[in-house]
């Protein structure tokens, strides 16, 4: 299924209503014969839109991930929490095709792969931020976010050039949601601005509106919150719990920030050392002995971000 | 659910197609009449010519991101192909020969392009060497591209755009003007399109390009194609326009160099940076040389001249990494701020 254009359609049917994320996704008829049950109790009754199944990933003699199994259903914030080194950017890595994990496989709608095609991953309708600022410095705020749309173009630069064909409507197409976006969130006063000269803040908020102008199924967001201070951080909580109402978009989100995590999410895996060692609803895991050793042992220390 | 955009700053601006219209108005109506046979053979053609090289590099390097060592072969390229298409098929016109040449030059860049697909910075800049010796070697190796002429010197083609003549030193100034003009202005508008916008998205952070599925490869291919077509049309007027003759000697490694730095000094990313650049390269040799004559009278001759050039050039090259890394454009920029500041002030 063109996941792609499923979700355009869906943005021009009806743009901004949580209903569309009420009624759920439709499930694909092979993913029920994945066979995954999800570990969390929320949503068994849909297929999962993400799976991974025994992903084994080592550098070297490091072992970055080890037979892990987790399942993300439609419309859910998933966390990934654990400590510096965990394997949590090199989950992300695997999901989204930078990395090709040892072993395992990664199902996206129910379509298997082991290795994610990063070329096609936007056409897949997943999109992502980095943990280190990935925008494009030499853009404005409103071209980065454009060009979070560049998959879908299919003008050829003579086109363009000349300002003949399909071009000229996809210009105006592109730069008109990408305003829409930062609009969104509340970008709007910096558009014209060179992305690179921005506040690191707001350079990470550029990164998430250039992800979600592309309106993704699938969001991957690699410490989003990093580095902000508190009331920029629970700006940015707001904003990713908006854009899963507003897009129906599923998110996968790393965060070292145990209080916002809980406030934010549906299901939390707590990674350790590349081993998955647990996986559950926020109260589960607050009290999880295993996770509290592991990592939240020095929760009160934790408030801010362990090892940023 | 339309954006509303405020395209309101504070300060009255100019439009911005302004300052070209009025610069082109001028150079069509005005050079012409007051310049001086000195003016066009000895600044104005070479200025155009490299002008032209560097917005064609810029957008290679500049835009994309990708270094390349190998602009002369693309210029020897464009001239010695628009010499043969000239020569052999009959009854194209000259501009059709000049196409072609570009076409020919731009297949040439994407087979040099190829190894940028693998490699990066330092070691792209030496592969795209390889461009640079090898178009050399085969256009002095194999004589049928200099039509078996013993010296390998060539003269170019006189100079007609649809029956009307451009011999002379104002008519081929006309010539290399419009050419020149037609495609920095093409330059201008693709650069500010979605693929001038991948180009930099390429060149600022690739893995992130490839994740929000700008095709990679095809646009990197497309910077070195569409880079070495443009330059390749700068060898052509450089040779046919400038020069009077096609030789390979002109176009070698000094050369891609020479069209390097005047990116560097002129601004990278900005087509206007290129004539900057272009402007101060050529200007800035016969200053020096008036300079030393009047100075130090017969002792500078030319080999001094040649020596003291390179050792200036060279500082000021330094001088424009480490003070204005985003070169001359830059400082006219802010020159051109503070005059408006202090005008407004008043
Ligand atoms: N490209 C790589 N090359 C070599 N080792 C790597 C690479 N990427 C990750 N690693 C190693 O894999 C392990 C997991 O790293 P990863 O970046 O996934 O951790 P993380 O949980 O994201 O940590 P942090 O909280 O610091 O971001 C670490 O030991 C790291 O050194
Ligand atoms: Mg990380």
């Amino acid at each position: 299924m063109p996941l792609a254009s499923y979700a355009l359609g869906m943005m021009d049917a009806s743009v901004y209503a949580p209903e569309v994320f009420a009624r759920g996704l439709p499930s694909t008829p092979q993913s029920s014969a994945v066979g995954i049950v999800p570990a969390g109790s929320i949503a068994d009754a849909a297929a999962p839109l993400l799976a991974l199944q025994g992903i084994g990933l080592s550098f070297g003699g490091v072992v970055a991930l080890a037979d892990i199994e987790l399942s993300v259903n439609p419309g859910e914030i998933r966390a990934i929490i654990g400590p510096n080194g965990a394997g949590k950017s090199s989950l992300i890595n695997v999901i989204s095709g930078v990395y090709r994990p040892d072993r395992g496989h990664v199902l996206l709608d129910g379509v298997r792969y082991g290795q994610v095609p990063t070329q096609r991953l936007a056409h897949l309708g997943v999109a992502r931020t980095f943990q280190n600022l990935a925008l494009f410095k030499g853009l404005s705020v409103l071209d980065n976010v454009a060009s979070g749309l560049a998959y879908k173009v299919r003008s050829n630069f003579a086109g363009q050039v000349l300002g003949i064909g399909r071009s000229r409507g996809e210009q105006r197409d592109s730069l008109s949601r990408a305003g829409q976006i930062l609009e969104f969130l509340d970008l709007t006063a910096v558009r014209d601005r060179l992305a690179g000269t921005l506040p690191y803040g707001l350079q990470k908020r550029v990164e998430l509106a250039r992800a979600l102008v592309a309106e993704p199924r699938l969001l991957l967001l690699d410490e989003p919150m990093a580095g902000m201070t508190a009331s920029e951080k629970s700006e940015m909580a707001s904003f990713v719990r908006a854009a899963r109402d507003r897009f129906a978009t599923t998110v996968v989100l790393i965060e070292h920030d145990v209080g916002v995590v809980m406030g934010l999410s549906d299901r939390i895996a707590v990674l350790d050392y590349g081993r998955k060692i647990a996986d559950a609803t926020p109260d589960e895991v607050r009290n999880d002995q295993r996770v509290i050793d592991a990592y939240l042992g020095v929760a009160s220390d934790n408030e801010d971000g362990a090892g940023i | 659910m339309a954006a509303i955009t405020s395209d309101l700053t504070s300060a009255p601006v100019l439009p911005k197609w302004i300052a070209p219209v009025l610069l082109l108005a001028f150079a069509y109506g005005v050079v012409p009449l007051i310049g001086s046979s000195y003016l066009f053979e000895a600044i104005l053609l070479p200025f155009l010519a490299l002008g032209l090289a560097g917005v064609g590099l810029n957008i290679l390097t500049g835009y994309a991101g990708q270094v390349s060592l190998g602009s002369a072969a693309f210029m020897a390229a464009g001239a010695f192909a628009a010499y043969n298409f000239n020569l052999r098929v009959e009854g194209l016109p000259l501009i059709g020969s000049i196409v072609l040449a570009g076409i020919v030059a731009a297949a040439i860049g994407i087979v040099f392009g190829l190894p940028s697909l693998r490699l990066k910075g330092f070691y792209l800049a030496v592969s795209t060497l390889a461009a640079q010796f090898f178009v050399q070697w085969a256009l002095t190796k194999f004589s049928w591209f200099s039509n078996n002429s013993a010296s390998g010197v060539i003269d170019a083609p006189r100079l007609s755009i649809g029956g009307l003549a451009l011999d002379g030193a104002v008519g081929r100034y006309l010539f290399a003007l419009t050419i020149v003009s037609i495609l920095t202005f093409l330059a201008y508008r693709l650069v500010s399109s979605q693929t001038g916008r991948n180009f930099i998205a390429i060149r600022d952070n690739e893995t992130a390009a490839r994740i929000i599925g700008i095709p990679v490869l095809k646009t990197k291919l497309l910077a070195f194609a569409i880079s070495s077509f443009i330059i390749g049309v700068a060898g052509v007027i450089w040779a046919f326009a400038y020069l009077r003759t096609v030789e390979p000697d002109g176009f070698d490694l000094d050369r891609s160099f020479q069209i390097l730095f005047i990116i560097i000094i002129g601004g990278l990313a900005s087509i206007r940076g290129a004539f900057f650049g272009a402007a101060l390269i050529v200007v800035f040799p016969l200053g020096l040389s008036r300079l030393g004559g009047f100075l130090l009278g017969d002792v500078f001759d030319s080999g001094v001249l040649d020596m003291s050039q390179r050792i200036v050039l060279g500082a000021l090259i330094i001088l424009f990494l480490i003070l204005e890394p985003d070169g001359l454009v830059a400082l006219w920029d802010r020159i051109r701020r503070r005059l408006l500041f202090a005008w407004q002030s008043t």
